[in-house]
């Protein structure tokens, strides 16, 4: 069976392809170093039209409409310029009420792109260019620690990291922030008030790790503006140990958050890197296992939910569990020397 | 029905990609008849982190290989077709496909209730979401409409309006429109246009969008007022699916080459079985089919070969749960949980049920949520399916009701995977409530797909393993309907065994209850509807007589009205809840 990995790792080669998807104007060179937030190409991705009735403003049909055209497709049209006109006995004249580039002309009509805001790639995480797509983006590579998460609010940023408290079984409050935050990533547990979201966002602080967050919170977290990740899921449980440990050990340090949403078809999902300097080359994990003794995995499901633990037996065919229901499963010892049999499907290896 | 014996019988491999699982079936004739013989199961591998369909189905031939010792795939790693004398290898191979994001479909048509509507039935046969319509009823600007298409990108585009010799300038006037955008799609997003409208337009629309995007033209959907004819667009629309899928996921295409490029829906699949169904049951009454998926709830109601399929993207086991908590009260789920569990547990359960939607519910907890869930996906389904029902139906006079079904047919891992059959009947009935008389059918292995697609191959194999034993019969139901005070009697049943045993059994309202009748025996059942109630033989208080095979259950007596009106008391309801359970498990 197929071992879905959830990477938690002290240090590893991270490569990120940040392509567009049309074309458009890179705007960083290979070799250059980044931060998340920084730009690194750009495209109309959306813009904005206006349709000139052509046919209808000079009062003739739309077969002869385009004899009176004077612009062609390209043309960079300038507010209140003649896009179109008929002279003679009626003279009629159109002109465009915006700004833009006549793009199509058809039926008797004409399209002009407003210009518009352009969408914008973000680097998404800290590093340097390793090479670039021309007209669509960049490869980014980075060494440092790398965490990912289940769910996240769309947004990036980086900053340095502030722990909101050391113990697993925190819960976010609002009068857990104040303004010496300001600026700062935050560590915290649960998160059930929609308060402790928005007192965060007045401070403002650069964006919040939780290890799980209340479902009714969901449409406040998307709307807050710094990103926010959540890395066991929708339940009060804790953040598992190997998470913890790593964001505690790197307090003070900067960390980037791309609180982009989980994705499996697109391939997206929310992650925390925290760059090392000087790491040097560390190994690309492997995002596919095989379950094997041994393996230190995460427990996903209830009655350990979050919980490390490590494989130390994969049970042959099929195993009934509490539920009736028979499935692959593994012995597995979770931290405090517990043991427990779980299906295969409930874990993830960490790695 | 085709019982002749098979001289040149051909072997068939069906695989089946869902969103979770990859199945491969094998079917071969055994003593002069085709079997299912076994099935092997891997996770689907389309999305992260292996982006390729094919390893899910080399994985589940391994298992199908273990299983049968058939071996399927050579060492040249090809499936080995034809099949050798030796028994290795198949003779043919189909494919069906429910994994991936629903297609992006912009449907352009004159007028909402008319050509918008036949649209919108063809594309709901397949996983797809309609995200933008263009027609006479929208008044949007152009500039906003053509905005729109480019933000949404669709992957299709269906232009349905105008019956021949009709409306032409206004449908003319929506594609100018919609060729101005796609004019400005980027080469890479160009959708992928189906032109289903006046036919005396086709030249013109052909020539304008031909060169633009990838384009088909089949016959009119509305070809006048009172017909609607989705067959051909139908078969273009799969051949448009399979290029798009082929496209968006690796392996896609190689399956379709293995599958002689007949790689299906597996909606479609499982309607076309459906279909079948119908044409072969009571004619009064039509055949019901529900497959509860992880991405999507399927629901396919044929009434005499009249077949009404669509996909219910947003109703699924895993991701799209959180549709579900978006349409329904929490309450409406918590209602069917036997347990004490808190409110709060259940909601976290479900969008955590949606980031990992193969997780399994380990615990007696999990299960009774995620079976709660099930009953709720099968509701809301139903709910919008009714909509899409003739409306001369036959059926309880009662407004909402389900009209009469025969059989219904019952499919998806949560249904067919459950610990017991009594659970895997008890979410039956109770999320499609079903009225009259009706034998419930359990596709335990997921078959009723693999027909479907084996059926363009091999019809005799698709009949005879569709009568043969590899569906689970659970029951015939009888769920009468009507008005009468809890524990009022409200049926008498009077049944004549085989060995000319008789037996009489009360029923009284609000009841479920078992009368035994083993697979391979049947009775001579009389019915005798009290107070008025009806059972769909004829009429409100109408008796009446028919044969009963055995099944599973035998027959169950489902009184507990319709529809299932719950305790006030959460006490009371869960053991009530308990106490259905039980019965059946009994």
């Amino acid at each position: 069976m197929i071992a879905h990995v959830t990477h938690i790792l002290p240090l590893a080669s991270i490569r990120r392809k940040r392509i567009l998807p049309i074309k458009g104007t890179v705007l960083v060179r290979a070799g250059q170093k980044v931060t998340p937030t920084d730009i690194i190409a750009q495209a109309d991705l959306t813009p904005e039209h206006i349709v000139l009735d052509i046919a209808r403003g000079l009062g003739v049909s739309p077969n002869k409409a385009a004899s009176y055209i004077t612009r062609e497709i390209g043309d960079e049209i300038s507010e209140g310029s003649k896009v179109a006109s008929r002279s003679g006995f009626a003279s009629r004249v159109v002109r465009s009420p915006f700004p833009g580039r006549l793009v199509s002309i058809s039926g008797g009509q004409v399209l002009i792109e407003i210009k518009n805001k352009p969408f914008q790639l973000k680097a998404g995480i800290p590093g340097s260019i390793a090479s670039i797509e021309a007209e669509r983006g960049a490869i980014i590579e980075t060494n440092g620690a790398w965490i990912q998460g289940v769910w996240g609010n769309g947004k990036v940023d980086y900053g340095q990291l502030t722990i909101l408290s050391k113990d697993l079984d925190h819960i976010v409050t609002p009068d857990g922030f104040d303004v010496s935050q300001r600026g700062t990533m935050m560590l915290g547990g649960y998160c059930n008030q929609a308060k402790a979201l928005e007192t965060a966002a007045d401070v403002p602080i650069r964006g919040l790790i939780l290890s799980s967050l209340a479902p009714k919170l969901i449409s406040t977290a998307i709307k807050m503006p710094y990103p926010i990740i959540v890395l066991e899921g929708f339940d009060q449980v804790k953040m598992n140990s190997a998470a913890h440990t790593l964001l505690t050990t790197n307090e003070s340090r900067e960390l980037a958050i791309n609180a982009e949403s989980y994705n499996r078809f697109e391939g997206k999902r929310p992650e925390i890197v925290i760059p090392l300097q000087g790491a040097g080359d560390s190994p690309t994990p492997l995002n596919v296992e095989t379950f094997t003794q041994g393996q230190k995995v995460r427990i996903l499901r209830s009655p350990h939910a979050s919980t490390v633990a490590k494989i130390t037996f994969v049970q042959p065919g099929l195993t009934r569990f509490p539920s009736g229901l028979r499935a692959a499963a593994a012995n597995v010892e979770l931290e405090d020397g517990e043991k427990a049999v779980v299906p295969l499907a409930n874990i993830e290896v960490l790695g | 029905m085709a019982k002749s014996s098979l001289v040149d019988a051909d072997s068939l491999l069906a695989v089946e990609i869902g969103t979770v699982n990859t199945r491969a079936l094998l079917f071969d004739a055994v003593e002069g008849n085709y079997r299912f013989l076994a099935s092997g199961t891997s996770t689907s591998t389309v999305a992260a982190p292996m982006y390729d369909a094919g390893e899910g189905v080399r994985m589940a031939l391994d298992q199908l290989h273990n299983i049968s010792g058939r071996l399927l795939v050579g060492m040249d790693e090809r499936l080995m077709m034809p099949s050798t004398p030796d028994g290795s290898g198949i003779d043919r191979f189909s494919a069906s496909l429910s994994a991936g994001q629903p297609l992006k479909v912009a449907a352009v048509g004159l007028l909402d209730d008319v050509s918008l509507k036949s649209v919108r039935r063809l594309v709901g046969a397949i996983n797809s979401r309609i995200v933008e319509t263009l027609s006479l009823d929208d008044r949007r600007k152009p500039e906003a409409q053509i905005d729109s298409i480019i933000r949404l990108r669709p992957d299709i585009v269906v232009i349905a309006g105008g019956t021949n010799n009709g409306a032409s300038r206004s449908v003319l006037k929506l594609i100018n429109t919609l060729g101005m955008a796609l004019h400005l799609l980027p080469a890479n997003f160009r959708p992928e246009v189906l032109y289903a409208g006046n036919e005396n337009l086709g030249g013109n629309v052909t020539s304008f969008l031909e060169n633009l995007v990838p384009f088909s033209i089949v016959p009119n959907l509305r070809p006048n007022h009172g017909t609607e004819q989705l067959g051909p667009a139908e078969l273009m629309l799969t051949e448009i699916f399979r290029k798009i899928h082929g496209r968006k996921t690796q392996g896609i295409q190689e399956l379709d080459t293995w599958a002689s490029g007949m790689l299906q829906p597996t909606s479609i699949a499982f309607g076309r079985v459906i279909r079948f169904l119908s044409r072969v049951y009571d004619p009064t009454k039509g055949v019901l089919g529900i497959d509860v998926g992880a991405s999507s709830t399927t629901v396919a109601s044929s009434f005499s070969g009249d077949l009404r399929l669509k996909v219910y993207s947003r109703l699924g086991m895993g991701e799209s749960l959180v549709g579900l908590v978006n349409r329904t009260k929490l309450e409406d789920i918590t209602r069917w949980i036997p347990l004490d569990v808190p409110d709060d547990y259940v909601a976290n359960y479900i969008y955590n049920k949606a980031i990992y939607p193969a997780s399994l519910p380990a615990t007696r907890a999990d299960l009774a949520i995620e079976q709660a869930l099930a009953r709720e996906v099968i509701r809301a389904a139903l709910s919008q399916a009714k909509e899409t029902f003739p409306k001369d139906l036959s059926g309880p006079k009662r407004a909402g009701l389900l009209p009469w079904f025969e059989p219904i047919i019952a499919a998806g891992s949560v249904i067919a995977h459950a610990p017991s059959f009594a659970q895997s009947l008890l979410m039956i009935l109770d999320g499609v409530e079903p009225t009259g008389i009706t034998k419930i059918i359990l596709d335990k292995n997921n078959i009723a797909p693999a027909l479907g697609t084996a059926a363009v191959l091999n019809s005799i194999l698709a009949v005879q393993v569709l009568e043969s034993s590899s569906f689970i019969n659970l029951g015939t139901v009888i769920s009468p309907v009507g008005k009468a005070r809890q524990g009022s009697p409200v049926l008498r049943l009077k049944i004549i065994y085989d060995s000319g045993q008789e037996n009489i059994v009360d029923v009284k309202n609000g009841a479920l209850q078992t009368i035994p009748l083993p697979p391979g025996r049947s009775a001579q059942l009389h019915i005798q509807p009290l107070h008025r109630f009806d059972v769909g033989m004829g009429g409100p208080g109408k008796s009446g007589r028919l044969r009963v095979s055995g099944s599973y259950f035998g027959i169950v007596i489902d009184a507990r009205g319709r529809p299932i009106r719950h305790s006030a008391s959460p006490d009371r309801r869960r053991e009530l809840l308990v106490k259905w359970h039980k019965m059946l498990e009994t």
